[in-house]
Formats: C-alpha cells, sequence, structure tokens
C-alpha cells in the first residue's frame, strides 16, 4: 500500500476560495463570446432605431411621393425593393415605416407590462379576495383569444395607431400579470424577504427594495420578446384595415396594401413581411440573450 | 497483528489514476496519481472534503464521468480484468451486475415518476434477470433484505412518499439487486439523522460481511470509522495518506489529515478553539478559548409553554411544537438538538417573532414581544438576530456583499455614505472578510464566505441574541470549524446569547453552555451540556448518543501520540 504524501498539500489553497474567482472568469467569458446571431440582431435593431428616428439618413426618396410612371416596378438598382402601385418605392416605405412599427410595438409593450404589473402585483401581495377577484377577471380576458380581444376593443374605440397600441398592449396583459402574479408570490415567500422582515424593517422597504426588483428581472426579458409578438399583432389589425389608415407607410398596412397585387408583384408583400419578422427575429434572439446573461450571472 | 487471511488477488486494484476533463489542449486534472486496492470482504474509505476529487474517483469506477473526461491509469482492474476504455455498452453490463453504485441524494436519484419497485428491477431488466414476476418478488425480496418495513406497499410507492431512510434504502438495494461484486457508495449517509445514518451503516456492513468489497465516500471521518478497513485521505486530486482505519484515526502522519481530525467538533473540542485549517496554514488546534461569563440574573428570552400545530397534507393537526419552554440569558449558548421535524426551527422561527404561537408566549427582556403587533416589534427586532442555515437564499440574489450588510445597520446609529461604509467594512473585519469582496454577489462567494457574510449581517443590529439555525449545516469540516470558532470568538469578545440549532450532536456538544433535546415538537431533555451528553437520562438521547458514530473512542491514543 503506498502512500502519497505530498508535503506541499498543505500550503496549497483550500477549496473555500476557489469558486468566487471560477465564477468571475466564467462571465467574463461569456462577455467576450458573443454569438454573431446576438452581434446582427443588435446591428439590426440599431438599423431600425436610425429608420425609426432619422430615415433621411437610409433613404432620399419620399414616402408618400406618388410617381404614377414608376409604378410596379420589380426590385432594380434605383428601386431595391421595387415600387407599389403609385409608382412610390416600397424600400423608402419600408424605412419609414418602421418609426410606427417599432412606436407600436414599444408602445403596446409598455401599455401591456404596465398594465400587467399593476394586477399582477395587486394579486400576489392584496391577500386572498383581491388575488381570487384580479383571477377571474384575468381568467375571462384569457378566454378570449388575444387578438380577437384587440379588434373588440378597435372596434369599441375606432381605429388609429394609438388605439392600435391601447388595444394590443390590453390583449397582451393577461399573460405578463399571470407571469407577475407568480414571480411576486415566489419572491414574496423568499428566505431574503424573511430576513428583511427579521431584520426589523418595514414592509414598504421590503416591498420597493427586495420584492418588486427581484419579481421583475424576468420581465425585462419578457419585454423584450413581447416587442416583437405586439408588432406582429399590429401588423395583424393593420392588415385588416384597422390600424394605420392607408397612405401612411406601416409595415402592416403596406402588407394589407400589396395583398391584391400578391401574384404580379410579390416584393410588394415580401419586403414589408419580411421587415417585421427580421425584426421580432431580432428583438427575441436580443432577448434570449438577455436572459441567458441574467439567468446564468443569478442561478 | 492481523489476522492470517488467505492472501487473494484484489477485487478492485487502480493504480496511478488521473482523471481530467475539457477540451484535449487544456484539460483541467481533478485527481492525480490516485491508487488504492479493494478485496471481497473489505471496506475502503475514502475521505475528502468538496473539491477533493473523492466523487470524481467514485465515478470513474463504473464509467460516469461524461463524455468530455480523459481517464488515465497504469491499471483498472476489476477482478483481473481492465476497465480502462470500455465503450458505453460494455460499461453498461458492468455497472449493477459486478459493480454497484449508490448515489448521495436518494431524492434526487430515483425517478420521481416511477414507481420504486419498478425502479429497483431496473438493473434486473436490464440484465436479463429472470421475467416480470419474478423480478416482481426479488424486489420484495430486496426490499425486505435492506429492511424496508411492508415492501409489498412500499414497491408501489413514488419516492417522493418515502421518508429519506427509505429511499436511500431503496436505493441500497437497487444496487445490489444482481448482487454485484463491488459497492460504491458515494456520500450514502449524508443528509440523513443519526439514528436513521445507523441503520444504513449497519445495512452495508451486513453487505462487507457478506464477501462484498466495499468503496465507501464520505466527507465524514467518524462515519468512515464505523465500517472501514483502509481509509484514503484525498484532499486537492491526491491521496494524501492512506492506511488501515485504526492508523488514521489514532496515529495520522500528514498534517492535513490531523487537521481534519481535529476539526470535528466533539466532546473533546469543548472549550477549545477547532480553528486547525486556515486558508493555507495548519495552526495547530486545541488552544484553549476564553470561558464565557453567564450573566444568570436576567433572561433575554424567556419563553413559556410554546404549542404551535401544523395540518398536514392529510388533515391531521400535528404539534410541531408542544409546550416548549426555555431560557436564553446574555453570553450564553442554548443548543437545541433533534432530528429533523422535532419542531427546532418552529421554536426559533416562534422566538424570532416570525411565526405567532397557537399558545404560551415570549418575553424579550421580560416585555411582551410575540404578543405585540408587528408595528410595535419592529423597533426591537434589532435585539434578536438571525443566521440561516442556507445563507445563499437569505440573501437578495441581485445584491452585493457591500449591501447586504449595510441593508441591516440601523440608519439612526451611522449617517452618511462615509460612515455606513467604514461600518460595513469594520462588521465584515469581524468576520474575516476582507475589502475585496465587498462588491461580490452572493453566488460568487464560497459556502464558508458566505456563511461569514451573514453572520456580519446579523452583527449589524448590535443584538444581544443571535439565532443559528443550522448554521453549519452545509459546509465541510474545515470551513465548519472556522465558522463555529468565529462564532466563539465573537461571543466572548462581543458578549451575544446565541439559540444555536443543529441535528449534529458534536457541534451542540462543542458550542452549547445548556442544551435542549427536543423529539416530536416535545423538549425530552435539557440540562448543562456536559450532564446531558455525559449522562443522557432521557431514552431518547441515550439512543441518540448511541447511534452516532464517534472518534473519541480512539481519542486517548490519538492525543498520546507526539505530534
Amino acid at each position: 500500500m503506498s502512500t502519497a504524501i505530498d508535503p506541499n498539500a498543505i500550503g496549497a489553497p483550500l477549496p473555500g476560495g476557489a469558486p468566487a474567482s471560477a465564477a468571475g472568469s466564467r462571465l467574463s467569458a461569456r462577455v467576450r463570446g458573443v454569438r454573431p446571431a446576438v452581434a446582427l440582431s443588435v446591428l439590426f435593431l440599431a438599423l431600425i432605431v436610425i429608420a425609426a428616428i432619422v430615415p433621411s439618413l437610409l433613404t432620399k426618396g419620399d414616402p408618400l411621393g406618388v410617381n404614377l410612371a414608376h409604378s410596379l416596378q420589380s426590385p432594380s438598382l434605383e428601386f431595391p425593393f421595387g415600387t407599389d402601385q403609385s409608382g412610390r418605392s416600397v424600400y423608402t416605405r419600408v424605412i419609414y415605416g418602421a418609426r410606427e412599427s417599432v412606436l407600436i410595438g414599444l408602445g403596446a409593450t409598455a401599455v401591456g407590462l404596465g398594465l400587467a404589473a399593476l394586477l399582477g402585483v395587486a394579486a400576489g401581495l392584496g391577500g386572498k379576495v383581491v388575488d381570487g377577484g384580479i383571477n377571474r377577471l384575468l381568467e375571462v380576458l384569457f378566454s378570449f383569444p388575444g387578438l380577437l380581444l384587440a379588434l373588440f376593443l378597435v372596434a369599441v374605440f375606432g381605429s388609429g395607431v394609438s388605439t392600435q397600441i391601447i388595444a394590443v398592449g390590453i390583449a397582451s396583459a393577461p399573460g405578463y400579470a399571470r407571469m407577475i402574479r407568480g414571480q411576486v408570490l415566489q419572491v414574496k415567500g423568499a428566505d431574503y424577504v424573511i430576513a428583511s422582515k427579521a431584520l426589523g424593517h418595514p414592509p414598504s422597504r421590503t416591498l420597493f427594495k427586495n420584492i418588486l426588483p427581484n419579481a421583475f428581472r424576468p420581465l425585462v426579458v419578457l419585454a423584450t420578446l413581447g416587442v416583437g409578438q405586439s408588432i406582429v399583432w399590429a401588423s395583424a389589425l393593420s392588415f385588416l384595415g384597422l390600424g394605420v389608415a392607408p397612405p401612411a407607410p406601416e409595415w402592416g398596412a403596406m402588407l394589407d396594401a400589396g395583398k391584391d397585387y400578391i401574384q404580379t408583384a410579390w416584393w410588394l408583400t415580401l419586403f414589408p413581411g419580411a421587415a417585421i419578422v427580421a425584426f421580432t427575429l431580432a428583438a427575441s434572439c436580443l432577448g434570449r440573450y438577455l436572459q441567458r446573461r441574467i439567468e446564468g450571472e443569478t442561478y | 497483528m492481523s489476522p492470517p487471511r488467505i492472501h487473494e488477488a484484489p477485487l478492485l486494484r487502480v493504480e496511478n489514476l488521473s482523471v481530467g476533463f475539457g477540451p484535449r489542449d487544456k484539460v483541467n486534472e481533478v485527481v492525480r496519481g490516485v491508487s488504492f486496492s479493494v478485496q471481497s470482504g473489505r471496506c475502503l474509505a475514502i475521505v475528502g472534503e468538496s473539491g477533493s476529487g473523492k466523487t470524481v474517483t467514485a465515478r470513474t469506477l463504473v464509467g460516469l464521468t461524461g463524455e468530455r473526461s480523459h481517464v488515465a491509469a497504469d491499471r483498472l482492474e476489476l477482478n483481473g480484468i481492465s476497465l480502462l476504455g470500455l465503450s458505453n455498452r460494455r460499461w453498461r453490463t458492468v455497472r449493477g451486475a459486478e459493480i454497484g453504485f449508490v448515489l448521495q441524494d436518494a431524492l434526487v436519484s430515483l425517478d420521481p415518476l416511477r414507481k420504486v419497485g419498478k425502479e429497483i428491477a431496473e438493473p434486473l431488466r436490464i440484465h436479463g434477470w429472470g421475467d416480470r414476476s419474478k423480478r416482481e418478488e426479488k424486489v420484495i425480496e430486496l426490499l425486505r433484505e435492506v429492511g424496508v418495513p411492508e415492501p409489498e406497499m412500499r414497491a408501489r410507492q413514488l419516492p417522493h412518499e418515502l421518508s429519506g431512510g427509505l429511499r436511500q434504502r431503496a436505493l441500497i438495494a437497487s444496487a445490489i439487486a444482481m448482487d454485484p461484486g463491488l459497492l460504491v457508495a458515494d456520500e450514502p449517509t449524508t443528509a440523513l439523522d443519526v439514528t436513521v445514518q445507523a441503520q444504513i451503516l449497519a445495512l452495508l456492513q451486513k453487505t462487507k460481511e457478506r464477501g462484498r468489497g466495499l468503496i465507501l465516500i464520505s466527507h465524514d471521518l467518524a462515519v468512515v470509522s464505523r465500517l472501514a478497513d483502509e481509509v484514503a485521505v484525498m484532499r486537492l486530486g491526491e491521496i494524501v495518506e492512506q492506511g488501515p482505519v485504526e492508523q488514521i484515526l489514532r496515529a495520522p502522519q500528514h498534517p492535513y489529515t490531523k487537521a481534519l481530525l481535529d476539526a470535528v467538533p466533539a466532546a473533546h473540542s469543548k472549550g477549545t478553539r477547532l480553528a486547525p485549517l486556515v486558508e493555507g496554514a495548519y495552526i495547530p488546534a486545541g488552544d484553549p478559548q476564553v470561558p464565557t461569563v453567564i450573566d444568570t440574573r436576567s433572561p433575554i428570552i424567556t419563553a413559556e409553554d410554546l404549542v404551535k400545530t401544523f395540518r398536514g397534507p392529510d388533515g391531521v393537526s400535528r404539534a410541531a411544537v408542544d409546550h416548549v419552554s426555555l431560557e436564553i440569558r446574555p453570553g450564553e449558548t442554548l443548543g437545541i438538538v433533534g432530528e429533523s421535524g422535532s419542531g427546532k426551527t418552529t421554536t426559533a422561527r416562534i422566538v424570532l417573532a416570525l411565526l405567532d404561537p397557537d399558545s404560551g408566549n415570549v418575553t424579550l427582556r421580560g416585555k411582551p414581544w410575540t404578543t405585540l403587533k408587528e408595528k410595535d416589534r419592529r423597533q426591537r427586532r434589532r435585539r434578536v438576530s438571525v443566521v440561516y442555515q442556507d445563507p445563499l437564499s437569505s440573501f437578495d440574489p441581485r445584491w452585493t456583499v457591500r449591501r447586504i450588510v449595510d441593508d441591516a445597520i440601523a440608519e439612526e446609529d451611522y449617517k452618511g455614505k462615509e460612515q455606513r461604509l467604514g461600518r460595513v467594512k469594520e462588521l465584515l473585519g469581524h468576520v474575516g472578510i476582507g475589502a475585496e469582496l465587498l462588491d461580490r454577489r452572493p453566488l460568487q462567494l464560497s459556502g464558508g464566505q458566505r456563511q461569514r457574510v451573514a453572520i456580519a449581517r446579523a452583527l449589524a443590529p448590535e443584538p444581544e441574541l443571535i439565532v443559528c439555525d443550522e448554521p453549519v449545516s452545509a459546509l465541510d469540516v474545515s470551513i465548519q470549524a472556522q465558522v463555529l470558532d468565529l462564532l466563539a470568538d465573537l461571543q466572548s469578545e462581543l458578549k451575544i446569547a446565541y439559540l444555536f440549532i443543529s441535528h449534529d450532536l458534536g457541534v451542540i456538544y462543542h458550542v452549547s453552555d445548556r442544551v435542549l433535546v427536543m423529539k416530536d415538537g416535545r423538549v425530552v431533555e435539557s440540562g448543562s451540556a456536559d450532564e446531558v451528553f455525559k449522562a443522557p437520562q432521557a431514552e431518547y438521547t441515550q439512543k441518540l448518543l448511541a447511534a452516532l458514530p464517534r472518534l473519541d473512542r480512539t481519542e486517548t491514543e490519538r492525543k498520546a501520540v507526539p505530534a
């Protein structure tokens, strides 16, 4: 039986200190190794933001400038995405359309999350009666398909960008509200919340310093995913003619206008459609990346 | 001296085993140059703390180190047949049939959706043993063999319906189903109560006596001393000392083994420092600590006749705390010891006024405490703080160490950023945490560091009493020793009283001035630590102490050997 005694062994650091530095280096490695899909998403979203704020940087054309001489031309060097029935450049219109589409996406998500935060936190903290009431309300809202609910709201309040935002926002709220409620319930019972109580902190302090920040943490990511979802829903409303009024460039409205020519002029629907898909993909991709980052750091 | 034994070839022979992980160009070796052998009917114990490589070594023996591992050895033989480079398919014929493997946590290791009987029949099925009805009979037989009462009923239950001890037995039954010649058990009794632990150890002893080889992986030298014939002590991937169990326990050669033995809190360590392993250096343990001065006049906490009942899932109410009275005096440590479900944590939560008792009440410094409204209690909460069992979950995961400690400092006493930061540093200094960790988050700390930060937070409100709920049960023995020493130092320095809760009799004896032994919500015995542990009156206390694996059987001899 051999007895391997290493005289230096006792001088080496104990396992006690090791995990911390390991976690630190793992973290920096992850930051360095950003995947190309994520980088591409960031790049594309930056482009969209520029298009939404200063579209003239990306195109010299006029989104509303009718020129019947150029009507329904297929993609060319002059009109990279082709032209529509009124001779307007589809490329220019897609660029100019970014503003309203993104506004609807962000706005609707904000409305949805805001409403959901109110309902979810109230349900999570309000005790049995409030929780029961809010849950029944959410169940009623859940029983309508989201789009149908949005349609109903537009039908009641009339069409337009702001109603579109509010309608899509309200329609998406129940899902978020359920999540927030669950988060609040979970965090409310966490050991660190009990620890805060044991330290003699008043409940308001525990609520704002511990419960809410931790309950909302996963929502940062959900919101990014939600932006893409909202644009798709808003586009659907526009497609049905219940959103932005026709001459204004908006991706969903452009799809709607192009559907009559789908057999002869494919570019009318392809490019705005691609813009919606790409924006949704980029937002979701970034959202998932953020989710991994956050969860990787904390779990 | 050893009895004459037929010199047979070892069952398992491992020579110069190295295991590494990671990509081929930068393999991270976690086990280096490990050699040992096991004979039939003998038990080898591999002892070490977390990160020592003991579990990886065990997994190598059953070919479960995973895709990204690199296993190399001069020899890795079972019954003279090499286990090196076996294909997954070949390993499946070896595992279960020739080597049985018992994992640590039975709840995680058993399929939660599969009935226990099916799980045990699995190795039989894989190795083509008998037909279905014969296998069912065999499962019942196995369950009976490992001492599971009512085996027919248990076989039809799901893992979560069984207690921890029964689950561990089921796992062992599954490992010995094909009667393998070698059984590898990785921490088989960790997380079990002492009495259950004793039963599991007896069961493993029986396997050994039936002539099977046994490899026992453990962090607990006391557990090992019951079963092992040979002990190998691992540290940082290498075996630092190896030899017959008596030699390792009585005359350890390597300073690490000595330190490990000294770090175990028990009867002999009472009133002395455990501090054996300070990062990187060996300081002899056993220096006397300053005895605590106990003020017997006015107790901090007086609890009278506490009762708390909970309604179980079956609708039957059970008393978690059943007429418990206690008193904690300034500067003393009151220990509560008991097995899981004995009501010790519930008692602590009532003392902390985090849970209202059904009847009875607690007074703090002679004034009402549990009967107050939370609003009126808030001001006085600072006088009693807590250290939780799991520090990680007791910290807000988003917060840094600085914010965690700062949050507990009284706003009226320390104003301004500078002053508060100074206080945070001072508190962290008390617990031996340097300023470089101020901006770390809980997840970036080691287990020992977390518990130190938790103690710093508990000190922040300048309490008279700290309730410690199993503060060391999740820590390695050397880290545990450091934390226990720290608590003792703080007590003599700051004159804090502790209500110390643990399932570990050794820890309780080491830290406590007075002890309550709890069972099923009742206090079955109370008295000074020496009275309770040296002359236990209650039958239950006697049973607990008898079940406790202990090292001090060899203690006198060990001390006689010059260091």
